[in-house]
Parts: C-alpha cells; structure tokens; sequence
C-alpha cells in the first residue's frame, strides 16, 4: 500500500533536516503505530506524505499503490485514498462542517470520475457516521473545527475518515485531548475501518490508545529515522521503560 | 479550473437554475458576461451640452419641469469638481468622448408588451443567466408568472444600456398597490410623486457624478409602496451595459410609505471590451414611517482584465432617507466587477429610532481598486446602524473600506456598531480602513472594529488534503469569511453571490 524509501527532507525555511532516511513498508489489510520523542518527526513525516508546503525532499521515495505520492497535489493524494487525521486539526470560520465535507465527498468522487451524492444521501451517510462517534447534530451544523473543544476537533477528524473512506489512513496523535469515552468510540470508528482494503498508520505517544486499537506493527522513530520496529510488545516496553532503554541516538 | 457544483450549500431550485450553474461552471478563467449582443443602436452624438440633456430629455417625451431640471444639473455639474479623495487610481476621463444616449432601433417605438420585444434583446437576458424563473416571463413563457413551489416571486424590471425593456408581473403588484416600474414611466403615469422625491435624497449638487447624472440620467427603475403594503414579492432591477464607449446613468428612487414594506434586488453586467466605460448611477431611497427597505445588489460589472485593461468605472451615489420614526433600511452590496468602484450607500437616520444597516463584500482581484463604504448620519434620537464590511483583496488590487459615522448633538442615545474585515490573498495587494468617526454627543456610542488577515495557509492546505483544489479551496475559506453578508442577501441572490466570490477569485492563488 505504502512505500517509503530512504526518504531524506528539510525545511525550507531554516534549511534544517529534520527526516534523515525513512524507511517503512506498509500493506493493505495492516495497522502500524509509531511512537517516538517529542520533535523526532513524526508530524513532519505525515505532513509531507499528504503534501504539504515547506519541505524539500532531499532524497528517496514514497509510493502509494505503486504511484510516486510526492510528486502529487495534496488533493489527488486525498482523492486516490490518502487521508491525515491532523494533530492540530484546523478551523475554518463560516464553512459549516457538513458544507465542508460534502464538497470535499464530491470534489475527491469527481476526481475518480465518479458521480456527486446529493445533499440528501450525504446527510443521511454523515449523520449515520456522526452517531457512532458520538457527534450532535448540533456540531455538524456548526463551522468546521471552529470553537471545538480539542476532543470534538480529533472526533471530528474520524468523522471525516469515516465518511470519505481512504485507503490509507495516517492519525497523528488522534488520542491526545480524548476522555475515556470518546477514546472508545474513537477506537470503535477507526476498528471500523479496519479491513483488507486499507491501511492505517497511528502515530501516538501512549499504549492506551493501543489498547483499543491493536497494531500488528510497531515503529520507533527517533531524529527523523526509524531505529526499531517490532510488535505490539514493543510499545509496551516504552511504555514501560521510555526511550532511554535504546541506542543513544534514540534520544 | 475548479467546480463549483459542490462548494455551495444553497440547493438550486428547478428550471432556469440548472442551465444558471451550468453557464457559471463553465466559465473557466474568463468573465462570463463578456459577450456582446449586436443589436442595431441609435446614438445621441458623442459629448455633453445643452444639446444632448434636451435630446436626452425629449426623447423621453419628459414634461418641461424635468426638462429644466436637467439643465440645471448640467450647468451646475460644470461648475463642480471630479473628487480625487478616494485612493483609487485611474487615467482622466474624457467627457466629451462618451455618448451619453443609446438606444436599440427597435426601440423607437416602445413595445407595448413583450410580445414586440427584440428577441436579440431577450436572448441577451437569457444569456445573463441570472434571471431565475423570471427571465422565461420576461420572454413571455406562458404559465412563468404562476406562483412557484416556494412561493417566493421576483419582479424584474430589465434596462439595457439605457432603456427599460419590460417589467414583469404588473398586473399583481398593481392589485397590491406597487408601483414599480421604469423611470421614464412613472414621470409620465406618476409625475406629482417624482418631482417631489427626484434629487430629494440625493440633490444634483452633492458631487460630482450625482450632477452628471442627474443632467443625462437615461432611465431607471421606480418604485411605490403605499401606506401598510407589504410589497408581495422581491422586485429586481437588471442592469446591462452593452453598447461601446456609452456611460450609463442609471436613476433609482424607491418610495416606500408609512408602514409599508419591500426588498428591492439589483444585479449588473457588462460586456468585456478593452476600453473602460463610465457608469455613474444614482439611487434614492425614501422611508417614511415605521417603513423597511431592503436593498440588495449584486455588481458584477466588468472588471478589467488580467492586465488592467479595460473595465467599468463604477462611480455611484446610493443614499436612503430615514425620514420617517423607527424606519428601517437595510443595504446588503457584493462587489466584485469594476475595475475602478467608488460606492458609499448611505443612511440619513433622520427619524426617531430609525434603523440603518449595511452589509457589504467587496472583492478586488487583478488591477481591480475599490473604495468602498458607507456613510451613517444620525439625525434622530435613538437611531441604530450596523455595519459589516468584508473586504477581499488578491493579486496587485487595492481594497479600501472608507466609512462615516456622524451623530449629530441633539441625536441622543444613538448607537453604531461597525465590523470591518479585511482578507488578503497573496502579498501584492492591499486592504485600506479609512474610519470617520464624528460623536457629538456622549449619550450616545459607537463602536468600531477592524481585522485584517491573510487566507490562511494551513486552512488551503486542510482543505486540499481533504480533497479540494487550490482554487475550490480558497472560494470556500472566502465563502466562510463572507458569511455574515451572504446570510443577509435574499435566497435568490445568495447562491449567485457565492459563484460570484469563486469566479472573482480564479487565478489569485498558485
Ligand atoms: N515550521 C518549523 N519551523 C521550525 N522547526 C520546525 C518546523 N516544523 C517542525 N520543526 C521542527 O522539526 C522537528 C520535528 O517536528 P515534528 O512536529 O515532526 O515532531 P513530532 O515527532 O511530531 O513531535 P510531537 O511528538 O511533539 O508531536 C522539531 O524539532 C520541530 O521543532
Ligand atoms: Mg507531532
């Protein structure tokens, strides 16, 4: 499903490397987590498979089913299945949520050349999702992300996975800010969408969201490489132990 | 390229619609009202005296009163000065270059229906696109004026270059009462009530292009809303400006009498041509008692293109009289044609707890300028105003709010909010808040805020990663930051506004 290769990248900006030879080999049907220091890259990592301004690609490759990803738009990405649930996830005044989603449903639909969902299936879909996750009608109404609490904002990002259903998920820290609840229905939403057809990538700090969510893969990312990859008894031993237990260059 | 299809969240309506959107998402990078219909014209000579506002005048059929009255304008406009306050820029204009009358041939003789309309004329307005249902009455569809599903009507009254060519749904707004119709009509059917109220509002001496108005003003819509009426439907005025180096002046007066009610809408286009064209329109309002106007416009003259070339200079006097206690007028404006656009719709709030509002988006992209605001007199005790500004600038345009907001000594106990957003695409543009603030007195309270922000990356790219494009993904931030202007337009202006905000945009961003 997803290929990255040796990926070496910097920021434009201050010229700084922040990913320094990523390795990782996803497959459809897998769920890998990866855990790491805080600064170590894991945003920056996600940030540049979905496409975003402000990184240089030093060297190596990302493929997606087989296609070069980095040399995409960020929304042909999103429309051949790609999707990031954001840590910070964004606001945007006056853009009612179910505006939002709904264009961005039909904008990837019509990217395949398929036909738009009317304003009546879409709501019924969106509202069907928003149930499972615990969503009110009253926040499908409201403007996207705008003045949600930080746990309706990460609920918010599954809701959107749920609904325009890509293959290949990536969700950055989407359990931080979660109460007990919603890590559960949370977990419930992305075990949804667990399936031979898709992938899903968690990037996390903590085992409870592992709890729930059981990867078959287990990566440790530290100074924008990957140092060690095992499996789920490898969180439990940061878990238990932290960082420190690694080579030197882990922290 | 983007689509508009799924960036708006107001559900098209049956018929016209369809082909509405469909013309609107095939535009691509071009203006879409930029073709030019070839109808045979009948010009006044080029250049303004005496002469012309007489032809301009008698070709009316106007009674003398109005003839003199004309004049008047004319000798007064000589004496006054273009004003050059505004921070726009633009080559002097040569008003001896212009025609100042233009009329299609088969106009000689004004139809008596639709049926003797030029069908070249009608088809001009189909292309426009913009007259929903009411477009096929103005063609004379049978069975088009039957109530639609939603019960919402609009009455249009169509003036191209300078003549009215037909105002739909008569017979029903004469059972209410209405009158509405064109200018050059109601000097005839109702002269006792336009001599009384022309120039009342705005007189032909307050600036500049108001005189020249008010000496060559070709036609224009009228309206009367008699005491208690609640006007039945919206009414919309559709302006065109089609024939080469015309000016178009335009004059609106809308009386709405004690207790009475209406929502006027107004909508421009013009075709593209590479050299500019002056509009100069005038539009007075009148509120007499506990009265509530409604007026709302559309402007998508042209702008220019890409280069500056080309382009309507808009220089327009709107003002409404609050004349009446606790009237209401309400000016809701989206900007986004003109190369140059100089517009301050304005509330003298003359009565006791009179109310004014103005809600406005001007967009500015390209070599577009805009100076833009409103003005807000309070003369009554109690008066309220509101103010919401949306200004939206991208590529080398410049985009000024300029506002007045005055309370007068013995006006007690007034109050003013003013919101004043400003949005900047790209980092070649500029957003100008020009505030006047003259409080007279301390039991009153004016407020005033002002923002200004860039689009924001992090927002275009959240949009993208979900699956929008560049373009589709600024039109919808846009749209959002909008949305306090857009929600106070009339459903039927609401959707066209938010294509309107798309298609002004393209090619700002990548
Ligand atoms: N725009 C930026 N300007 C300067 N430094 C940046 C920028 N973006 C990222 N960095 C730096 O790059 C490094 C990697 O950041 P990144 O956000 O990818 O870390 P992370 O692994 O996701 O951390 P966390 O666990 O705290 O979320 C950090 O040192 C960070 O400070
Ligand atoms: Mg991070």
């Amino acid at each position: 499903m997803l290929s990255i290769q040796n990926l070496h990248a910097n920021l434009v900006e201050e010229d700084k490397a922040i990913l320094k030879g990523v390795n990782l080999e996803i497959h459809s049907g897998e769920v890998h987590a990866i855990m790491g220091p805080n600064g170590s890259g894991k945003s920056t990592l996600s940030y540049i498979l979905a496409g975003r301004d402000g990184y240089e690609v030093k060297a190596g490759k990302v493929l997606l089913e087989g296609q070069e990803l980095l040399e995409m738009e960020p929304e042909e990405r999103a429309a051949l299945g790609f999707f990031l649930a954001f840590q910070y996830p964004v606001e945007i005044p006056g853009v009612g949520n179910m505006t939002f989603l709904r264009t961005a449903l039909n904008a990837q639909r019509k990217m395949r050349g398929e036909d738009a969902i009317s304003a009546a299936d879409f709501l019924r879909l969106a509202r069907e999702k928003a149930k499972h996750l615990g969503i009110g009608d009253e926040l499908l109404k409201r403007p996207v992300n705008y003045g949600f609490s930080g746990g309706e904002k990460k609920r918010n990002e599954i809701l959107q996975m749920a609904v325009l259903e890509p293959r290949m998920c990536i969700l950055d820290e989407t359990d931080s800010g979660l109460d007990v609840d919603a890590m559960r229905q949370v977990a419930a939403g992305v075990n949804n969408l667990r399936g031979k057809e898709r992938a899903i990538l968690l990037i996390t700090h903590y085992q409870r969201l592992l709890d729930h969510i059981e990867p078959d893969h287990v990566h440790i990312m530290a100074d924008g490489q990957i140092v060690e990859s095992g499996g789920p008894e490898l969180a439990l031993k940061i878990e238990e132990k932290g960082y420190g237990f690694m080579s030197g260059e882990a922290n | 390229m983007f689509h508009l299809n799924n960036s708006v969240d107001v559900k098209p309506r049956e018929g016209v619609d369809h082909q509405t959107i469909e013309t609107v998402k095939n535009v691509g990078s071009h203006y879409r009202h930029g073709w030019e219909t070839e109808i045979e014209m009948e010009y006044a000579p080029k250049g303004l005296n005496e002469e012309i506002v007489r032809l301009i005048s008698s070709k009316n059929d106007e009674p003398e009163w109005l003839t003199e009255w004309r004049c008047a304008a004319y000798h007064r406009w000589t004496e006054l000065k273009e004003p050059n306050w505004a921070m726009v820029n633009y080559p002097r204009i040569n008003y001896q270059d212009q025609y100042y009358y233009a009329q299609p041939k088969s106009f000689e003789q004004k139809p008596k229906s639709l049926d003797e309309v030029d069908p070249k004329l009608l088809e001009t307005y189909e292309k426009l696109g913009i007259p929903l249902r009411e477009q096929m009455v103005l063609a004379g569809v049978e069975g088009a004026g039957e109530s639609p599903a939603d019960g919402r009507k609009v009455a249009v009254d169509a003036v191209f270059d300078s003549v009215s060519v037909g105002t739909t749904f008569q017979e029903e707004l004469r059972r209410a009462g209405v009158v509405f119709c064109s200018m050059s009509e109601a000097v005839k059917t109702h002269p006792e009530l336009v001599r009384r109220y022309l120039g009342s509002v705005v007189p032909m001496t307050d600036n500049y292009f108001a005189g020249l108005n008010s000496a060559v003003f070709s036609d224009g819509s009228f309206v009367y809303v008699p005491p208690g009426v609640h006007c039945p439907m919206e009414l919309s005025t559709y302006f065109r400006i089609n024939a080469k180096d015309t000016g178009q002046f335009e004059r609106t007066l809308i009386i709405v009498d004690q207790g009475a009610k209406v929502s006027y809408l107004e909508g421009c286009t013009a075709p593209q041509r590479d050299t500019s064209q002056l509009h100069a329109a005038v539009v007075e309002l009148v509120a007499l008692e506990d009265a509530e106007i409604k007026y709302s416009t559309v402007q998508n003259w042209f702008p220019g293109d890409e280069n500056g070339k080309g382009g309507i200079y808009n220089f327009v006097t709107k003002r409404a009289d609050c004349r009446g206690d606790r009237s209401k007028v309400m000016w809701t404006q989206v900007e986004t044609g003109s190369a140059v656009t100089w517009k301050y719709p304005s509330c003298i709030l003359r009565g006791a707890g009179s109310h004014g509002e103005f809600y406005s988006i001007a967009i500015t992209n390209n070599h577009q300028q805009a100076d833009t605001g409103t003005k807000m007199i309070h003369l009554g005790q109690n008066s309220r105003s509101r103010i919401v500004s949306k200004g939206i600038s991208a590529g080398v345009a410049q985009n000024t709010y300029r506002g007045l907001v005055s309370v007068h000594p013995k006006a007690k106990n007034c109050r003013n909010y003013t919101q004043c957003d400003s949005l900047l695409i790209g980092d070649k543009c500029g957003a100008h808040t020009v505030p006047y603030i003259e409080l007279r007195n301390h039991a009153s309270r004016v407020e005033h805020e002002a923002t200004t922000s860039k689009v924001d990356d992090d927002q275009l790219f959240y949009c993208r990663q979900r699956g929008l494009g560049e373009e589709e993904a600024v039109a919808l931030v846009v749209n959002g930051f909008c949305r306090e202007v857009l929600q106070a337009l009339p459903m039927e202006f609401a959707m066209e506004a938010q294509q309107l905000v798309a298609i002004s945009l393209e090619g700002s961003v990548g």
